[in-house]
């Protein structure tokens, strides 16, 4: 017991004077975890609080192209900026390059008329499907100009789509608003009465936005929540660079060489590494909540709300340390060189990371990348982290990911194991 | 009734290759160093003498053969013989980031000893190797020659039977070379076995009682230093060292 005390004790002041590996196991992680929400929650903020600056040029003179710039203003999301009529599409464009405006929307000359000429044709036809007369006149079937939607190249496809969407849910509105006059006109050879129309207008099916959580929070999840979870395993993890390099360290310099001659298993070291590494992803893990916990709110960002599980938090982290650790020696043991441990650690753990949701998230990957993820111990990782921080579920409802994520990590420990018998070190 | 001493070091028909290699390392090699000598192994660069080391510190391990340190086969009881020995590395064989306590408490508690035993130990030696006043601090910012000291207080520090030194004095000053040389002296008068090899053949004159010279992984003499030089009517270590090994570079294989 007192080689393994003398061992740990050794491992932690190596440990405490490796500031570069301390700065990159602490700051790193907490620097990445506090810009990626904040960005995160900026964009968040961005589609749902701020509104984006949007330049409107109305070609038209009719009631139906007011009506649309309306039912635009009504959806809040966009600041309007109106331009007159007689701005041409290249005027409106450079207007963009000088960032006064995102998006821009033009509506073309004799919208108005052709939305009323359109509704018109449906009416009819549906009234003569009921087997009503109606006005004989036949009106023009041309098609409507189609709106046109500059967008600035900086806006993501993401916001595009969302732009659009909301677009057309009010082309919709004023084409059915259209419509429904048109029919109620046929059918009483009367306008149709202010209160109806405020009914179409106003009256729609309400959408309730629930979160599906296990324990029946109803806490929308925000950027904090999905980050802090995503960035402490990502942190954990990148503890490869300080403890992979440092066994290959110990295996360069002469005191590798020590070891092996003193009358006792290298098996000792490989557990102190592994209690000293764990205790520090575990420090890790306190400091990156205790940031989300109490700074972000301080910062602007939301606050981090833990799970009301929390031994099963620490259980999840012990394991997902465990693994990180586990993953860290045996970089340690296989690599030759100390920049062979540093690469191969660094871009192993960023690829395992974007292949395990961290970066990227895995519903978002093609199919042909589904048994690649399951591969991942971050995917695993941040399963069974999401599990707790965002279902609000309970140890036994993320069982099921801590089984494969256990299996990797036992994996790896016989992969190590094989290494040092290999290398006649145990 | 004589008692039989047991030999510190008994070296039979021992075979080597490292892997991979066509070239055998050492074939047949047959060397006993009895207990409480000073003996020294000496030879050219690539002759086989950090080879020959290795394999009785089982940091080899042989195909052939058998080796054994006072008695105890190496190959089946490695850990155990472990005990038996320290090795002082050429390479300092510490931690950088440790002060010299540190490393003798760690490598102390590794050698088997306990808390109390580790502390006496290190005073003593830190006092002996004139490294008291800097006990606590990191060894990364020391001289060459204190390095060197703690790196042989390290090897002795669980009282070996048999100590084997790797160039232990190699790039130090004229005083160093003096506290070590007379250091390893009183550590065999202890009963210490020492094991030495090292390019610096005056020290050796003045530290080995018995040496063999190995060249291309074979004895080519092993006898006590004064009984060589008069076979070979020579008077120093080096005349007899050229005499014997010739003077063409002899590493040049790769």
């Amino acid at each position: 017991m007192y080689k393994l005390w003398a061992t740990i004790k050794k491992d932690i002041i190596v440990l405490l004077r490796d500031k570069v590996g301390l700065m990159l196991m602490f700051t790193m992680p907490i620097v990445l975890a506090i810009v990626i929400t904040a960005i995160q929650n900026s964009t968040f903020e961005l589609v749902n609080n701020n509104k984006v600056p949007l330049l409107l040029c109305n070609r038209d003179t009719g009631d139906a192209s007011k009506q649309l710039i309306t039912a635009i203003n009504k959806i809040g999301m966009f600041d309007i900026k109106q331009v007159t009529e007689d701005q041409t599409d290249q005027q409106i464009i450079d207007r963009m390059h000088a960032k006064d405006a995102l998006v821009a929307v033009i509506i073309p000359k004799y919208f108005s008329a052709k939305i009323v000429s359109n509704a018109k044709n449906i009416s009819s036809t549906a009234l003569n499907d009921f087997g009503m007369q109606t006005d004989a006149t036949k009106n023009s079937t041309d098609s409507i100009d189609p709106l046109t939607l500059y967008y600035h190249p900086v806006l993501q496809q993401s916001y595009r789509l969302s732009i659009n969407s909301a677009l057309r849910s009010s082309l919709q509105l004023v084409q059915s608003k259209q419509i429904l006059k048109s029919l109620y006109f046929s059918l009483n050879q009367k306008e149709l009465p202010q209160s109806i129309e405020d009914q179409v207008v106003n009256e729609h099916v309400p959408i309730n936005e629930i979160s599906i959580s296990r324990d029946g929070n109803r806490n929308i999840p925000n950027a904090t929540q999905h980050n802090i979870p995503a960035w402490t395993i990502f942190a954990m993890f990148f503890i490869v660079i300080s403890l992979g390099s440092s066994i290959v360290r110990e295996k360069l310099n002469g005191s590798f060489v020590r070891l092996k001659t003193l009358p006792t298993n290298y098996l000792v070291a490989l557990i102190s590494k592994q209690l000293t590494y764990l205790l520090v992803t575990m420090i890790q893990a306190t400091c990156i909540f205790a940031i989300g916990i109490w700074l972000f709110p301080v910062i602007g960002l939301p606050k981090l709300n833990l799970p009301a599980d929390i031994f099963g938090l620490v259980i999840v982290l012990l394991i997902c340390g465990w693994c990180a650790v586990s993953f860290a020696i045996c970089v340690g043991v296989f690599a030759q060189t100390q920049e062979q441990a540093n690469g191969i650690g660094a871009v192993s753990v960023v690829l395992l990371a974007a292949i395990g949701g961290i970066l990227v998230p895995s519903f978002a990957m093609p199919n042909s990348f589904r048994l690649i993820i399951q591969l991942s111990p971050l995917h695993w990782a941040l399963e069974t982290f999401y599990g707790l921080f965002l279902e609000g579920g309970t140890l036994k409802d993320i069982l099921m990911n801590i089984v494969p994520l256990l299996t990797i990590t036992i994996l790896i420990q016989l992969i190590t194991l094989w290494g040092l018998k290999r290398k006649n070190l145990i | 009734m004589a008692v039989m001493s047991i030999a510190a070091v008994n070296i039979e028909n021992l075979g080597f290759t490292y892997p991979g290699q066509s070239n055998t390392c050492f074939a047949n090699l047959n060397l006993q160093i009895e207990a409480g000598e000073r003996f020294g192994i000496f030879g050219p660069n690539g002759a086989g003498k950090t080879t020959l080391m290795n394999c009785m510190t089982g940091l080899l391990s042989f195909q052939q053969g058998k080796l054994s340190l006072l008695g105890n086969d190496i190959a089946a009881h490695k850990k155990s013989t472990n005990k038996l020995f320290g090795f002082v590395p050429q390479d300092f064989s510490f931690y950088q980031e440790l002060s010299p306590a540190q490393n003798l408490e760690f490598f102390g508690a590794w050698s088997g000893l306990d808390r109390s035993i580790i502390k006496k130990r290190t005073t003593e030696l830190l006092e002996v190797l004139g490294l008291s006043d800097v006990s606590d601090k990191q060894v990364h910012k020391f001289s060459g020659g204190m390095k060197r000291r703690v790196n042989l207080a390290i090897g002795v520090i669980h009282n070996p039977r048999i100590l084997f030194l790797d160039e232990p004095t190699v790039g130090v000053d004229i005083q160093t070379r003096h506290a070590i040389i007379n250091y390893l002296k009183e550590l065999n008068n202890n009963g210490t076995t020492l094991i030495y090899t090292s390019h610096q053949l005056s020290e050796a004159e003045e530290l080995c009682n018995k040496i063999a010279l190995i060249e291309s992984g074979k004895i080519i003499a092993h006898n006590t230093l004064d009984n060589l030089l008069a076979e070979h009517k020579e008077d120093g270590l080096e005349g007899l060292y050229l005499n014997l090994t010739g003077k063409t570079y002899k590493d040049n294989n790769v």
